[in-house]
């Protein structure tokens, strides 16, 4: 199915989305990739707060090439969301709903997204300079110190995804079961 | 004795590094469009759409086909008639790479320590392989390699015993393995003999060789051609989203090795397989 819809999203709508589902994105939404994700978990164990707003928030796997003069941002797709695994259950429980990235995710993830109402979208892996052209606006929210993986706070419009994994834990990639051992 | 200065390898690498992150080469390019043509899968289209029309606003803007620029692979076959003059060839490497991701826009995706990981905002160092030829010519391939499909590459020590089956078999674990993480459709680098570091090596160098020149050898020609089929069988698809193509293509480079071993390196690229050759 078809759809578009409008970001920030509640746990209810990502009820409404399934595996499958290819999705036009518009709204806001963060960047954040492996030193964004380590930083974030390590201030909420030493009791800090988080930097940017995560309820009801999706998240992309995201470290884009610097903007040139005139661009809103550079090449911006999707980095692989299996890295980010290790910190996800925990920014799930704390509120975020969608995830933007590309790439298998661990039971624990599932799990979380299960329990909480969490959706995973993919974009498509290597179409960077395509997805630039979604993103109106993008500004840099916290962590600039980190480079190319400082957070950045992005607006979206009709940025394409597809619906992976969806809250009932339905899987995309394991449409066609892989078999190991078979040649 | 002919001299060359080492402004001069800064001057081209500069140049590489941009021209291979905005670009892909013309064999490379051309599996991708024929790509649609081949799958069935109406997502898997659908995706092969999208990289088509990332691949033309890429070149047509002069912008990064895909936000990892990567770490700047390059190969420098010297020839033994050369005198370099200048600076230290591995500064003159760094030079250029720095230039290139500065005036280029590119990622700065390096960190200086692997454990403390700092950035080191110039994407330097990078990897260097050289090699001395014979001749009066400076031959540099400038490859810069993305993480995503890289850190789902392998080493297998095969036995002897495991021979041919063993190598296909741990060529299509690996890219069942990797599944949608290598950003599929992918190109394929295998390098067969040698030992633990060699067969590496040849399977990056493998990604550099052109996709519509296959191996000098028979028999690894045949496994090129087995290999790519078979992997095309798995059905991951474009995306890891399910359908035919999931390979544009496989190279193959073997090396003698030890009468005790068979180590085989797979090395995967996503369809961004980037590699610029010049000759100075």
């Amino acid at each position: 199915m078809e759809r578009k819809i409008t970001l920030p999203i509640t746990k209810e709508f990502v009820c409404n989305l399934n595996s499958g589902d290819y999705v036009y994105l518009t709204g806001t939404l963060y960047s954040a990739r492996d030193a964004a994700h380590k930083r974030m978990i390590e201030t909420l164990a030493a009791g800090g707060e988080l930097p940017i707003p995560i309820k009801n928030q999706t998240i992309y796997y995201l470290g884009p090439t610097p903007a040139k003069e005139g661009q809103v941002i550079g090449s911006a797709g999707p980095t692989t969301s299996t890295r980010m695994d290790k910190y996800t259950p925990t920014l799930i429980e704390l509120g975020i709903t969608g995830m933007i990235g590309k790439g298998k995710r661990s039971e624990a993830v599932i799990d979380a997204m299960k329990k909480y109402h969490a959706v995973y979208f993919a974009a498509v892996g290597g179409a960077g300079a395509f997805l630039s052209k979604c993103i109106v606006k993008a500004e840099i929210a916290a962590y600039e110190d980190l480079g190319a993986e400082a957070i950045y706070k992005l607006e979206v419009k009709d940025f394409p995804v597809i619906v992976v994994i969806d809250d009932k834990g339905e899987n995309l990639y394991n449409q066609e079961k892989i078999s190991l051992s078979s040649k | 004795m002919r001299i060359i200065h080492t402004d001069e390898i800064t001057k081209n690498i500069r140049e590489m590094c941009i021209e291979a992150n905005v670009s892909l080469s013309e064999d490379v390019k051309k599996r991708v469009l024929s790509a649609k043509e081949k799958e069935e899968s109406a997502l898997g289209k659908r995706v092969l759409e999208q990289l088509e029309e990332n691949l033309a606003i890429a070149e047509n803007e002069q912008i990064p086909i895909c936000q990892d620029t990567g770490m700047a692979v390059v190969f420098l076959a010297v020839g033994q008639e050369v005198r370099i003059e200048g600076t230290a060839i591995e500064d003159a490497v760094n030079e250029g790479i720095r230039q290139g991701y500065r005036d280029g826009y590119l990622r700065k995706s390096v960190v200086s320590d692997p454990l403390l990981r700092e950035n080191t905002k110039d994407n330097t160092p990078g990897i260097i392989h050289y090699s001395i030829v014979p001749g009066e010519n400076i031959e540099i391939i400038v490859a810069p390699k993305g993480f995503g499909s890289e850190n789902t590459s392998r080493i297998l020590m095969l036995k002897p015993a495991d021979g041919i089956e063993g190598v296909k078999q741990a060529v299509l674990e690996t890219v069942k393995l990797a599944g949608p993480n290598a950003c599929p459709p992918m190109i394929v680098g295998v390098g067969i003999g040698g030992d633990f570091e060699k067969c590496a090596i040849l399977a990056k160098k493998a990604l550099t060789r052109n996709l519509d020149t296959p191996s000098p050898f028979p028999h690894i020609r045949e496994l090129e051609k087995e290999l790519l089929e078979e992997i095309n069988k798995t059905k991951i698809g474009p995306g890891g989203l399910g359908g035919k193509v999931t390979a544009l293509g496989l190279n193959i480079e073997t090396y003698p090795t030890h009468i005790a071993g068979l180590p085989v390196a797979i090395n995967l690229c996503c369809h961004v397989n980037r590699h610029v050759k010049r000759v100075l």
